[in-house]
């Protein structure tokens, strides 16, 4: 199985329609992928599914970067 | 047909526009969930779409009650599969002069033609950026438009409505969705059936074509803007009245 960390960035390559390559753990999705505040939020849709959690809004704004999502999947998954 | 296939929930469609809107989208193949705000009006709901040979069904919902809402796009989604269409056409007036006017008279109005619109279209909008396709019409009124005495609470509710349909058609307008509303004048349904017969000449008075219209010319333009037809036109408030207001 991947690992969270590959998991993430597929979903975000897919939403954000740019390359799995060009995705860095510090890529902020706004400012590296060009993403819009609509991307984002489907994003976090994305990732939602993906992981079959629900990230409430609050906790959804502070995720603007890989490593965010990565770290806030981690903390939530399984629990 | 230019809707086979696809979900629409039409509220308030137990009488009058809603009644009229549901059995037009279903003659285009849609599969219908109409509300109303009792069990028996949903029986009925699904009685008339049943008897034209229209796929769908009637639901209980009061737009005012927020986990109601919730649970109803989940039934919905998973008896069907998420609305593709959302006709918000549930509305209510309570008419007053201003002077006269009750709090609870502004908030019933607020509540159930306007607070509702913001409730489901959110509540629908998940469903509709995944699918990269989605319809949200509302049905505001004439006199969001032009005003009407007795009637701040309502027109401040339709006009409410006008902004937020601009508004949201901007939000999402990259995913393929549009959002618009259609303004009806002086319909023959229950909601004018109450006015006074002499206030009414006056309303002819003000219409060149010179007669009430029918809920189905609501339907026929709520039909045309769910349609690929109208694939085009977003943002917008199309005003069926008669002449009664000329943008
Ligand atoms: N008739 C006109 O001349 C005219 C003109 C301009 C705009 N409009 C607008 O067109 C729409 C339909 O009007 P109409 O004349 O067809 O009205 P109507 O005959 O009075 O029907 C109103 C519908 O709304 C439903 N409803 C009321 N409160 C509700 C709530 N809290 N939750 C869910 N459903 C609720 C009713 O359900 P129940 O049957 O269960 O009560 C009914 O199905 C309204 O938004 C109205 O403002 C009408």
């Amino acid at each position: 199985m991947e690992n969270i960390e590959q998991r993430v960035k597929k979903i975000v390559a897919e939403q954000l329609g740019v390359n799995e390559a060009d995705i860095k753990i510090d890529s902020s999705f706004v400012e590296d992928l060009g993403a819009d505040s609509l991307d984002t939020v489907e994003l976090v849709m994305a990732l939602e599914e993906e992981f079959e959690c629900e990230i409430p809004d609050e906790e959804a704004e502070k995720i603007t970067n890989v490593q965010q999502a990565v770290d806030y999947v981690k903390a939530h998954l399984g629990k | 047909m230019s809707l086979q296939g696809k979900v629409a929930l039409v509220t308030g469609a137990s009488r009058g526009i809603g009644r009229a809107i549901a059995e037009s989208l279903g003659r285009e193949g849609a599969i219908v969930i109409g509300t109303a705000t009792s069990d028996s009006g949903a029986a009925a709901i699904a009685g008339y779409l049943q008897e034209a040979g229209l796929q769908g069904t009637g639901l209980a919902l009061d737009v005012n009650d927020a986990a109601a809402v919730d649970a109803a796009l989940d039934q919905i989604e998973k008896a069907h599969g998420p609305v593709a269409v959302l006709v918000n056409n549930a509305g209510i007036t309570r008419d007053q002069l201003l002077m006269r006017m009750k709090e609870d008279d502004w908030d019933a109005v607020m509540d159930t033609n306007l607070r509702s619109v913001y409730r489901l279209s959110k509540a629908v909008l998940r469903g509709m950026m995944k699918a990269r396709w989605g319809r949200i019409i509302s049905i505001a009124s004439v006199v969001g438009a032009s005003g009407s005495a007795g009637q701040t609470n309502y027109a401040a509710a339709k006009a409410g409505m006008m902004g937020f349909t601009k508004s949201l058609a901007r939000e999402v307008g990259s995913r393929n969705i549009t959002v618009n509303c259609v303004a009806p004048g002086f319909i023959d349904t229950d909601m004018t059936a109450v006015l006074a017969e002499d206030y009414k000449q006056k309303l002819l008075a003000q219409i060149p074509l010179e007669r009430l219209g029918r809920p189905e010319e609501i339907a026929d333009a709520v039909t045309f803007l769910a349609s690929d037809k109208a694939a085009y036109v977003t943002g917008n408030t199309l005003h069926v009245n008669g002449g009664m207001f000329m943008n």
